[in-house]
């Protein structure tokens, strides 16, 4: 259950670290209310409130394009998935308090910068064709990470990516439909389309996370089967999917290294910058403080609605608790 | 986090939501949320958790007022149903020539 994380952590010579490492080696799950150790419960706590914020954080790029997008059946698809990050994110918190977290406090170190979410959301939409980009690279490169992670040890975590994973497929699939229409489009279109594949392609690579020799909790996440496969394994296994996606909708992946290796059976491909990896998650990013000062807006102007919300519901259970007494009183 | 009750910060509590799929089946536990009263709950679990016709029937409860049973507590707990194999079909031999048994 939720918020009840209780079994306080113990030292591993009673017996409960030996049970949590069988239970892990036997591919079982942990769940909410066993013994875990304080490193694997802060991992996945950080883990988890990291990909929930990347979720709410990830309505933003978007959902800018609400109002201007073309026709009603292009508005009501994207609001449809805008709504979805929404569960998304609200899914991921869910899994979060399981650890103990309180949503709050995780509501708060978001707003206040002191937990990150994901690159990607830090660039900006320029045009309607990155709407179709972001749904195509960026949900693309969701689907590759998230799919390994419905077998993740913790079980609300696991639970939560596989309901994320079903959705994840319609935005991918509508992001590549809206690229298609638009390449049978005029020669602007199309223009439009190479161009925010230009943009987008390096940033989506980077969102797999650093090189695996650079990514120093990687392998404990891995022993802990936190995480199933590396950074680099995920990266590659996006590209290898992508270029023959990008070849029948007609477009140009910005990497003149990108090619086919026929002794590895996969792509080879350029490497990231990583230098603007590590500037934008240090939060010099295009769109940083745009991001995190549009939700912070959106916390404190609704914090009236929250306030009255309760205010209302406590009105309502003190009168019916009256009602209740009265009752009892007239049968007495 | 000054000791105060959620409640009182203007935070709302925290409901789980159970789903019953389709009829002839359980509701289901798929996971919580925040609202601020029961009715809340019920149509923020619709909006969350049924956007795609995942359910015919929602229950909400005060995450509080759940009892549960916890691990430290399994063996024993638990024990009453592990050594009584006779309640099981299997630990009776029957020949193989009665029919329908």
């Amino acid at each position: 259950m939720a918020a009840q994380h209780a079994a306080a952590d113990a030292p591993p010579d009673t017996g409960l670290q030996r049970d949590f490492d069988r239970t892990i080696a036997r591919e079982q799950r942990i769940e909410p209310r066993d013994w875990m150790p304080d490193g694997y419960r802060r991992t996945l706590v950080r883990q988890i409130a990291q990909h929930a914020h990347s979720e709410i954080i990830g309505m933003q790029p978007e959902g800018e394009w609400i109002t201007k997008a073309p026709s009603l059946r292009r508005k009501a698809i994207l609001f449809a998935k805008v709504q979805d990050e929404a569960g998304h994110g609200l899914y991921l918190y869910a899994a979060a308090e399981t650890l103990g977290a309180d949503r709050a406090d995780l509501t708060e170190r978001l707003i206040e910068g002191r937990q990150k979410y994901s690159s990607i959301f830090n660039y900006p939409t320029l045009s309607f064709a990155d709407v179709g980009v972001i749904g195509w690279f960026v949900d693309g490169a969701a689907i590759c990470n998230q799919v390994p992670l419905c077998r993740s040890s913790y079980g609300p975590y696991a639970r939560a990516m596989v309901r994320i994973c079903k959705e994840e497929s319609f935005h991918q699939r509508q992001g590549y439909e809206l690229l298609m229409t638009m390449m049978r489009g005029t020669e602007a279109q199309r223009a439009a389309v190479q161009d925010a594949v230009d943009r987008w392609w390096w940033p989506s690579l980077m969102m797999f996370g650093p090189p695996d020799e650079n990514s120093p909790n990687s392998a404990q996440s891995m022993a802990w089967k936190i995480k199933r496969h590396s950074n680099d394994e995920l990266r590659q296994r996006f590209v290898d999917m992508t270029v023959p996606q990008a070849e029948k909708l007609g477009v140009t992946l910005p990497d003149p290294e990108l090619r086919w290796n026929e002794e590895r059976g996969r792509h080879d491909f350029g490497t990231p910058d990583w230098s603007e990896l590590q500037r934008v998650i240090a939060g010099d990013g295009p769109c940083n403080a745009e991001r995190m000062a549009r939700r912070r807006a959106a916390h404190e102007d609704g914090a009236w609605v929250r306030e009255a919300a309760a205010a209302h519901a406590a009105k309502q259970a003190a009168r019916a608790a009256r009602a209740a007494r009265e009752r009892k009183g007239a049968a007495a | 986090m000054s000791g105060t009750t959620p409640e009182a910060k203007g935070d709302w509590p925290l409901y789980e939501v159970f789903v019953r799929g389709k009829r002839g089946l359980n509701h289901v536990h798929v996971g919580s949320l925040h609202a601020a009263d029961d009715r809340m709950a019920l149509t923020h679990a619709r909006d969350l958790y049924t956007r795609r016709n995942e359910g015919v029937s929602i229950w909400v409860v005060r995450s509080e007022h759940i009892t549960a049973s916890t691990r430290d507590e399994k063996d024993p707990f638990f024990d009453p149903s592990a050594d009584k194999v006779y309640r099981h079909p299997t630990f009776y031999d029957i020949p193989d020539d009665v029919p329908h048994i």
